[in-house]
Order: structure tokens, then sequence, then C-alpha cells
């Protein structure tokens, strides 16, 4: 119900609101929960595994009951804390985990079979027989388990990411917090102050004392007015700080459209900040504690600050009739704000024998409650005092155990909350996080007056230097309390009440002798849910620790991990989706291949044409088998832009070559390529391609698409950390030039047509290279081939790409040729025996591939002395081969594995596997390349090809991997 | 985790490569035997505290970088451009 006279809402702005198909009004300013309770609507939700009715039970985060459902269709998102949700015009939100209604729900009579369900249920029941696991156990777990249902549909919200640096961040807006941003705000330093809540000020707001003479909002605005007229201070609203990481970087979820209306207006739903500050302050304050007695459960049991906050706040009284039960002096100042309110207040129970009086209202002290009535919203509570038992009508009861020291972001490098007695809460451990200065309620100064001095303080600290600000006048009461964690009897005293988990469930984990506190979590699944314990695990690790007779210092926490509250997948996901999930990279060729109807395939982030196909044609052989044709009969086009071309300079480039690759580059004339092959260090081959010496001092490299950027941190780790030495510098040029095969026995006629200077066989023999003029571009031509014929590669700068590749595509087509693909081209290199990453998969050596003898013996290079080990040199080694189909049978896969005719196909007979295959029209077979035991010594043997995956086996024969032209004559032209 | 380059200033890690001990750098002579180039290419250590490592600041300046970081607390004591670590051992 409304209190007339309270809280920070506006009552000039009404809102109309739906909860489970009913309509509501709220008011502005008020959150889902404080609307729903002016509503007089009690019962919010179900709990996990029994079921049970629940009522909202803070007023904050760390709400466990009360999650809900908000939205419509695809953007319905569940778990919701409705605690947390801001009301808007027309929110539409829904009750969860019941069925078919909250009032009344099927699955609620697992409550009736608790004594089955306790600890350790689910390891002790679906246990056996294993065949049930699948068709009984797993179905009935998968449609009990869960709160909220996702909706099936794509997420249609946005979400984005963001980067923030300062050098001081404030982690909570509450006095100290708030004292800290203003006292390094003043100071000049560059602040960010976030606070998860809608609005700043913390427990100023939901409380009535007086900060500076003033009500403690008041002040607040105040603070508010001053660091928003500071140019070095940025404020954040419902942003929440969910992960400090190394370095000063923290993670930050920003709920930016939840609280309103409208969506899909560009405006992200949520952003996730990650925070790089030079230092911190951590504000977090305290978060009350429950106390567990019998059915403590019941809607209408609520945080005693929490009943304060929705008075306080939003003008809600949670019930007419209020009871206050609590152990600490805090929990007083309840009874005197309800009152105050003109709010009934039947009783104080205070389980302190020397509780103090409070005028207006029966105290009991030395009492506790025991038991509590009203499924479905209570109705009234049993006390134990100490004359005996009393029942007393309520409709709200307000629990205060104490406060605990929201020591979260602390332990989130490793670090572990040290017991504070006096207050009976974890504190943190000083230096817990390098920068980080914790201060205020979750560094246990829990009066305000108090906070406000540690804010200051904390400021001058995380940035040190000395920074005096004047304090305002503010509560200092002392905060006395006699920790009491459950009420001992008969009946479920609950603790978690996400994971229902009860005071006897701790005690029966003990006694299993689950004794650790990390073991007692998971036995007992205490503090797994969405609250991760918030409100619940202090209360079962006191428990635990009494039960096995150990202090809670030496029993201990379990582990505080980010995030601090729930965070959305898409969220830390975000722009990862769709075009954002991986960069793009498109050759100078891309859009006139896509004209051309290519399908372009993904190499690493490149895309590159598979083949370009042509009317009549049926499948994709087709256009591959014509594009061979081209090559191998007039004349064939490919984009080789892809792969990395690696500018090398400077006195030493040669010595830089001979080290990288295991032949000789410094004996390469100007004006001539090689071929190149690069080991790592343990032998095993990492890359292949051609080299160009350009100029005495000045090479360019290639290297295959895949391994371009590998190379390049490879030559820079030769140049900066093996050889400083030397004299020579390198640079990627893969993006600054466009090149272009162009591959048969007309090559030389097409580019004779567009070269300024036409060439010949003799000035530009096979592997000769030089710059050209390319229809009035100054570019560059190498005579290298990929495909065994007369070949070359033209390069000219990228900007130049597209309308070479249009005029060579043309020119092709004129002589009966045209652009090939990446069918096409791995055919041709199949054909003829050439390697790729398909080969060179990282357990490949110079000897696999019989290039052994590529390693030069007049020069140290990477990977020469382990390339030598004896295991590497094993005449019996899985070696190259050519391979051939021979039987019935004509398909070759590749992948499929290699056993000896008569040879079972298990592991323990393999013999080696199949690489690549390609169809190749010339020779009208497959032609395949692949690894064998014994390698070309076997030449002429069959072996079995079993392909267990796509169901194949075909005889093969080993033959030598260059099944066309073996001569070499083709590529001399 | 932040690592101060010595080119670029303080940066994200997800800026570098991770290569790993910087006993990489330490190469071992052609003919230095069996047991040198077998601890160099594949023993490490694993110490729980500090480390020398390699990090390549690959989407940054292109630098090698040796970080002196503590294994179980990930503190960043120092970071050398690994030209300078080598040529100081030189």
């Amino acid at each position: 119900m409304r209190v007339a006279g309270k809280g920070l809402i506006d009552r000039a702005a009404p809102l109309s609101f739906r909860f489970d198909g009913h309509s509501y009004d709220g008011l502005a300013g008020d959150t889902l929960a404080s609307a729903l309770l002016a509503n007089g609507i009690k019962l919010m939700g179900r709990s996990f595994k029994y079921h049970r009715p629940r009522g909202v039970y803070s007023a904050g985060s760390e709400e466990p009951n009360a999650l809900v459902t908000v939205g419509r269709g695809a953007a319905a998102e569940p778990n919701i804390r409705a605690t947390v949700q801001e009301l808007y015009g027309g929110l539409e939100a829904v009750s969860q985990n019941r069925w078919p209604s909250l009032g009344f729900d099927v699955l609620s009579l697992n409550d009736l079979g608790a004594p089955f369900l306790g600890a350790g249920f689910y390891y002790k029941t679906f246990m056996w027989p294993q065949s049930f696991w699948e068709k009984v156990y797993e179905p009935f777990i998968r449609r009990a388990a869960g709160l909220g249902g996702l909706s099936g549909a794509p997420n249609p919200d946005h979400y984005d990411k963001g980067y923030l640096f300062c050098d001081l961040l404030v982690i909570g807006a509450g006095p100290t917090g708030l004292m800290a941003a203003l006292a390094a705000g003043r100071a000049g330093a560059d602040v960010l102050l976030v606070d998860e809540d809608s609005r700043m000020g913390g427990r100023l707001l939901a409380e009535t004392q007086e900060v500076g003479g003033q009500p403690g909002h008041l002040w607040v605005d105040n603070v508010l007015a001053e660091l928003d007229s500071l140019p070095n201070v940025r404020r954040m609203v419902r942003t929440t700080v969910t992960g400090v990481h190394d370095g000063g970087t923290f993670g930050a979820l920003e709920r930016v459209s939840h609280h309103r209306g409208t969506r899909g207006d560009g405006v992200p739903l949520e952003t996730f900040w990650r925070i790089v500050a030079k230092s911190s302050v951590l504000a977090a304050g305290a978060l009350e504690r429950g106390i567990a007695f019998r059915n403590n459960d019941r809607p209408g049991i609520m945080q005693a600050g929490a009943v304060r906050a929705y008075l306080n706040r939003w003008g809600v009284t949670p019930g007419k009739t209020v009871t206050v039960f609590g152990n600490n002096d805090g929990a007083h100042q309840t009874v005197r704000d309800l009152q105050d309110a003109g709010v009934h207040v039947a009783a104080l129970i205070d389980s302190r024998e020397d509780a103090p009086l409070l005028p207006g209202v029966q105290v009991f002290k030395g009492s506790v409650v025991s038991n509590a009535a009203g499924r479905h919203g209570l109705e009234a509570i049993t006390l134990r005092t100490p004359l005996g038992e009393e029942r007393i009508a309520t409709d709200c009861l307000a629990v205060s155990g104490g406060w605990n020291a929201t020591v979260h972001l602390t332990c989130h490098l490793g670090a572990r909350p040290e017991w504070s007695e006096q207050i009976a809460s974890f504190v943190p451990m000083a230096g817990a996080v390098p920068g980080m200065v914790a201060a205020g309620a979750c560094n246990g100064q829990m009066s305000t007056a108090a906070c406000l001095a540690a804010g200051v303080a904390a400021a001058g600290q995380a940035l040190g230097r000395e920074i005096s600000v004047d304090l305002p006048q503010a509560e200092d009461d002392p905060y006395r309390l006699s920790p009491i964690w459950a009420v001992p009897g008969k009946g479920r005293a609950w603790l978690d009440f996400q994971n229902d988990v009860s005071v006897k469930d701790v005690k029966q984990a003990a006694h299993e002798n689950f004794r650790s506190v990390e073991h007692m979590k998971r036995y007992t699944t205490q503090g797994m849910a969405t609250d991760q314990g918030k409100n619940s695990n202090m209360q079962a690790l006191a428990l635990l620790a009494d039960a096995t007779g150990r202090g809670i210092p030496e029993t201990g926490t379990t582990t505080f991990r980010p995030p601090y509250t729930p965070v959305a997948i898409a969220a830390l996901g975000a722009g990862a989706r769709g075009k954002g999930f991986a960069p793009e990279r498109f050759t100078t060729s891309h859009a006139v291949s896509v004209e051309m109807g290519a399908p372009m395939v993904a190499t690493g982030l490149w895309y590159r044409p598979s083949y370009f196909p042509r009317e009549r044609e049926n499948t994709w052989r087709d256009s591959c088998d014509r594009e061979v044709g081209y090559v191998r009969n007039s004349v064939g086009v490919c984009d080789v832009s892809t792969l990395g071309k690696i500018d090398i300079q400077g006195p030493d480039a040669a010595a830089l070559l001979d080290f990288a690759y295991t032949n000789m580059f410094s004996t390469l004339k100007v004006g001539r390529v090689r071929y190149g092959l690069m080991l790592r260090e343990d032998g095993h081959v990492m890359d292949d391609g051609t080299t160009a010496r350009l100029g005495e001092t000045h090479y360019v490299m290639t290297t295959t698409t895949a391994a371009a950027g590998p190379v390049m941190r490879h030559l820079e780790f030769i140049t900066q950390a093996l050889r400083p030495d030397w004299d020579v510098r390198i640079t990627s040029a893969t993006e600054q030039w466009a090149q272009f095969a162009v591959a048969g026995p007309k090559a030389r006629d097409l580019l004779n047509g567009l070269l300024d200077t036409p060439i010949d066989n003799d000035s530009f023999p096979f592997m000769a290279c030089g710059d050209v003029s390319v229809a009035g571009v100054a570019g560059r031509l190498f005579r290298i081939s990929f495909s065994g014929e007369h070949a070359y590669e033209v390069a000219v700068p990228a900007r130049y790409g597209e309308s070479l590749f249009k005029l060579l595509v043309e020119r092709a087509e004129a002589l009966e040729g045209g652009a090939y693909g990446m069918e096409a081209l791995n055919v041709l290199r199949i054909e003829k025996g050439f390697i790729t990453h398909a080969e060179i998969t990282g357990r490949v050596t110079a000897f696999d591939c019989h290039m052994e003898r590529m390693i030069s013996a007049k020069k140290d290079c990477i990977g020469k002395t382990m390339a030598q080990r004896e295991g590497l040199l094993d005449p019996d080694r899985e070696r190259l081969v050519g391979l051939k189909a021979v039987g019935p049978v004509k398909q070759i896969t590749a992948g499929a594995h290699l056993f000896n005719e008569g040879d079972a196909a298990h592991r323990v007979h393999d013999q080696g596997y199949v690489t690549s295959v390609g169809w190749s029209p010339s020779l009208e077979r497959y032609v395949a390349l692949g690894f064998v035991r014994g390698g070309m010594a076997r030449v002429g043997e069959r072996v079995r090809m079993v392909d267990h995956l796509r169901d194949v086996e075909t005889v093969l024969e080993i033959v030598d991997p260059v099944q066309f032209d073996p001569e070499g004559e083709r590529v001399r032209g | 985790m932040r690592i101060e380059c010595p080119i670029c200033g303080s940066r994200d890690r997800r800026e570098f490569y991770y290569q790993g001990a910087a006993v990489a750098v330490a190469r071992p002579a052609p003919d230095a035997g069996a047991e040198a180039w077998d601890d160099y290419v594949h023993l490490r250590d694993n110490p729980a505290g500090w480390h020398d490592e390699l990090w390549h600041h690959e989407a940054g300046c292109g630098a090698w970088v040796v970080v002196t970081r503590n294994l179980t607390t990930h503190e960043i004591r120092d970071v050398q451009l690994a030209q300078s670590v080598k040529e100081a051992s030189a």
C-alpha cells in the first residue's frame, strides 16, 4: 500500500503496467517490485526446486525471489529481478516457474515430497539404472529445471560494448562513494563514478537520516550537482561493475534501455564496458542478511532494510501490520520509520537479552521467531520468548540478522576476505586488489559518518595524495549486534531461497562429511543460483562451522568469482554476431568475382572465389573441369593477392632469408625467384613459398595465405630477438599489392598484349622476376607457377587491382581461357604434387615431403638442428606420395586412412592417410596426395583406403606425387 | 591484463600474442648438443612466481617484448624489448 507523504516517487506521473495479465498502476520512480507492493501484490514467484510461493525479499540486485519475465515475444527477457526493473508505462511482466498459474502450481507437489528431495538427492537418486538417464531422468530434470524460459526466437535486441579509461574508478555511489568521487573530483582527478542503481545515493535514499543538516537525499542531490559541474567527473547509473581483472581492468554492465518502454531505435539494451582505471575505490556497501527459522520464506517476510527502502524511497508499506525481528540496533530504526509514517507495528522481536526498549511498541527481548504461517502471504508468526510461545497476527515481517560487507570484488583476483568478529562479517583483505581501496560499509565501517570520512580518505589513498574535504554532520551510532544464524526447531528453515537449501541440508552435508565449505556448497547447491548466495552464504557457512565444530574463519568462504550479478552472453559478445563475428578481408577482384556469380569461400579472414559458374553447368565440378582446362590448354587468370607478401630490405636481407629458410637465398641472382621451405625450430615445416630478389638488398617473400601472420611474427622474432645485430627491415605488403596468376600455354601471349615492353623466353625465363609496366602502370612480374604450366604472377598497386583483373579476364576469354577459382587451383596443384597446408599440417617434416635435401649443409637455419633427429629421419615415417585408384571403386576421399591389403582397417594397422583429392579432367581420374609409411620406396604398391566416416573403401596404388607432366616440360614453355 | 609496451605504452593484453618462456631468445649454437637443444625447444619451467615470457605486440607496433610476470598474481614487474634483452646478453 502507498503511504501518504513518503517516498521519492513522482505522484503526479502515474504509469500503467501489467503483471500476469492484470493491469495495475504505479508511479514514475517505482521499481516493478515497489509498484506491485503498492498494489498489495505479495506473491511474485515460485522457488526453483519445491515451487514454494515466494514474495519480494530485498530492494536491490541481490533479490532471490521476485524474478519475472519482462516483455513479449522474441524480446521477452527472463529472470529479471523485479527489484531492479524500473517501471515504465506499458511494462508487461509475467511470473515464472509455475504452471498453470502463480496461485495454483502443479509442481508445488514437490514440496510435499521434500523429505525425499534433500541435499544430495540428485546424486543419490539419479544413479541407476544407467538406461534411465536418457529416457527418464534427464527429460524430467530438464522439464523441472530453470526459472524463466527463453523465447526460442533470435534475440532482436541490440547490445553494445565500450571502453573507458580513468584515474579513479569509484564503485558505488552511497555516502562513501559520493565523498570519494567528490574529493577526487575536486582534486582534479579523472573520476568515473558508477552505481548499479538507477539513482545515486545508496542507503541515503532508503533511510530517514540527515546529512549535513538536510534530508539525506537532498544532500545527495547537492553532491551530484557539484560532481556534474566538474568536467573531470563522469557518472554512470544502472551500471554494475561485474568483475575485477588484472592490471586495473574492470568489466561493467550498463543496463541502458531496460527502463525504457521503446526499443529498436538504435539504442542498445545493454552495454558491456571494459574500464581501465589507474586506481579504484570500492564503496559497494553491505547486504543485509536474514535469520533462518521455520517457513522463513513466506511472502511478506523480507529484509528490514528493504522494508525501510520501500517505505522511505518508494512510499510503500509491504504490510498493514508489520513485525520486526532482529539481532541489532539497526533493525529498531525500521520500527521508528514505520511508526512515523503511521504504519502499525505489532511487535519488535530482538534475540538479544539486553536489547534496548523502544517507546510505542511491544519489545520481546531474548526472543526469536520460530514459525510463520500463510502460504500465499504471511498471516501470523510464532514467537519463542523466555516466557513461552506466542502467536502474533502480522502480514509483514522485517528481518535483520546484521549486514555482510559486500567484499565480492576484492576477491576476484584470488584474495580471501578476513573475518571481523566485531561486526560478525567478512571484510576485505587489505591490498586484495592492487590499486583498489575498499571503504565504507564494504570495509566494515557501518555508520554514515564513518562512511563519509572513509570515502575522502580512500580517494586520497587511491590517488596517493593528501585530500581534505569538510565532512558534513551525519549519523554515527555504534553498530551493535549479537550474531544469530538460525532459530533451532522442527521443520524447514530456509537459507538459499533460490535453490531451496535448508538448515537441515547444510547439517546433513556436514554429517555426510562434506565438511569443506566448497563441498557443502556443491552437495547442497547452496549459493549456486543467480544470486550466488548473496542472501544466504554467510548463514550457511556459519551453520557448517557450527556443525563441524570449527570457527567461522577456519571454515572460510566459498570463492567469489565474476560476475557480481548475472550478465547476458549477448552483452559479453556484443558486436560479435553476424558480420561482427570476424573481420572480412576482400581482394580487389571481390566485387567482380561476385558479379560473375562466383560462390566466395572463406580462407582465413579472406574470401576467395570457389569457381565461376557458367550457364548450363549443373555442378561445381563442371565449372572446375572447364577452368582446369583453361590453364592446361589456353590461359587462366586467378587472384592470388591473399598470399602473404613480406618486403625485406637491408644489407642483411640475404642473411635473414638464409636463416629463415632451409635453402640459400644469398646466392639468388637479382631478378630471380626461388622456392623456399621454412621450418619451425623443432624441425617441422612451418610454411613454404617463393621469394624474389628485386635488388641486391631487396627481397619480396611470399607466404601461404594461412601463414602470412605467423610468418611475419616469426621473421620479427628473428630480427628482434635472435639477430638484432642484423641491419634489415621487414614489412608486410600483402594489402598494398594486387597479384594475379596468369597461367597456361597462352599466358605470355596474353601478357604481351598488356605489357608496355613485351617479354620472351630469353628476357623472362622460368623463375625470372622484375619491374614491368602494365598498361602504363608500374608493376612487378614473376614467372612462377603453381600449376606446372607456363605461368606468371603479375602484381600492381592494389588500387589498380580491379581494373587489371577485369582486363586480364577479358583478354583470357578472348584467348578461349578465363578466370579460375580455388577448386581448379587445387586440382592443378594436386596434379603436380605441390603441397599446401593440407599436407604441411605442423607435424610434417622436410624429410616427410622428400625435401630434406633442401636443408642446406652450408649454413645454419631455424629448425636445422632439430630436423636431424633420428626419429624425424626414420625411412619408415609417413611420407608424401601420390595416390590413384586402381580397383572397381574410383572414389578417393581426403581424410581417409590407408591400410595394407589384407589388414583389418583398425588403427593399429594404420599405414597413412589421404590429404588432398581432386578430379583431374586431364587424366580423367581422381588424383590424390597422402602420407604413407615408407613413402616413395613403396611406389607401385597397393593399399586399401578406408573412409570410416563416409563409408568408402577404395584400392589405391602408390604413385609419384607428380602425376601430371612428370618431366616438368610445360612450365618452361 | 595490461602490458606496458616500451614503444606504445600501456595496452590491453589482447593486443599481444603470447609466445612462451623468454628462453627462446637464448638460441643454442647448432653444435651445442642434443641436451641443449632439447632444453631450448621443449623443456620449460612452470614457476609459481616470477616468469620471463615473450609477448608480441601483434596488433600494435610489432615489437617482441620480454614481460616479467608473476604467474600466481599476474603482476607485471618489468617489460623490456626483446631486442634490448638479447643485446644485453650478447
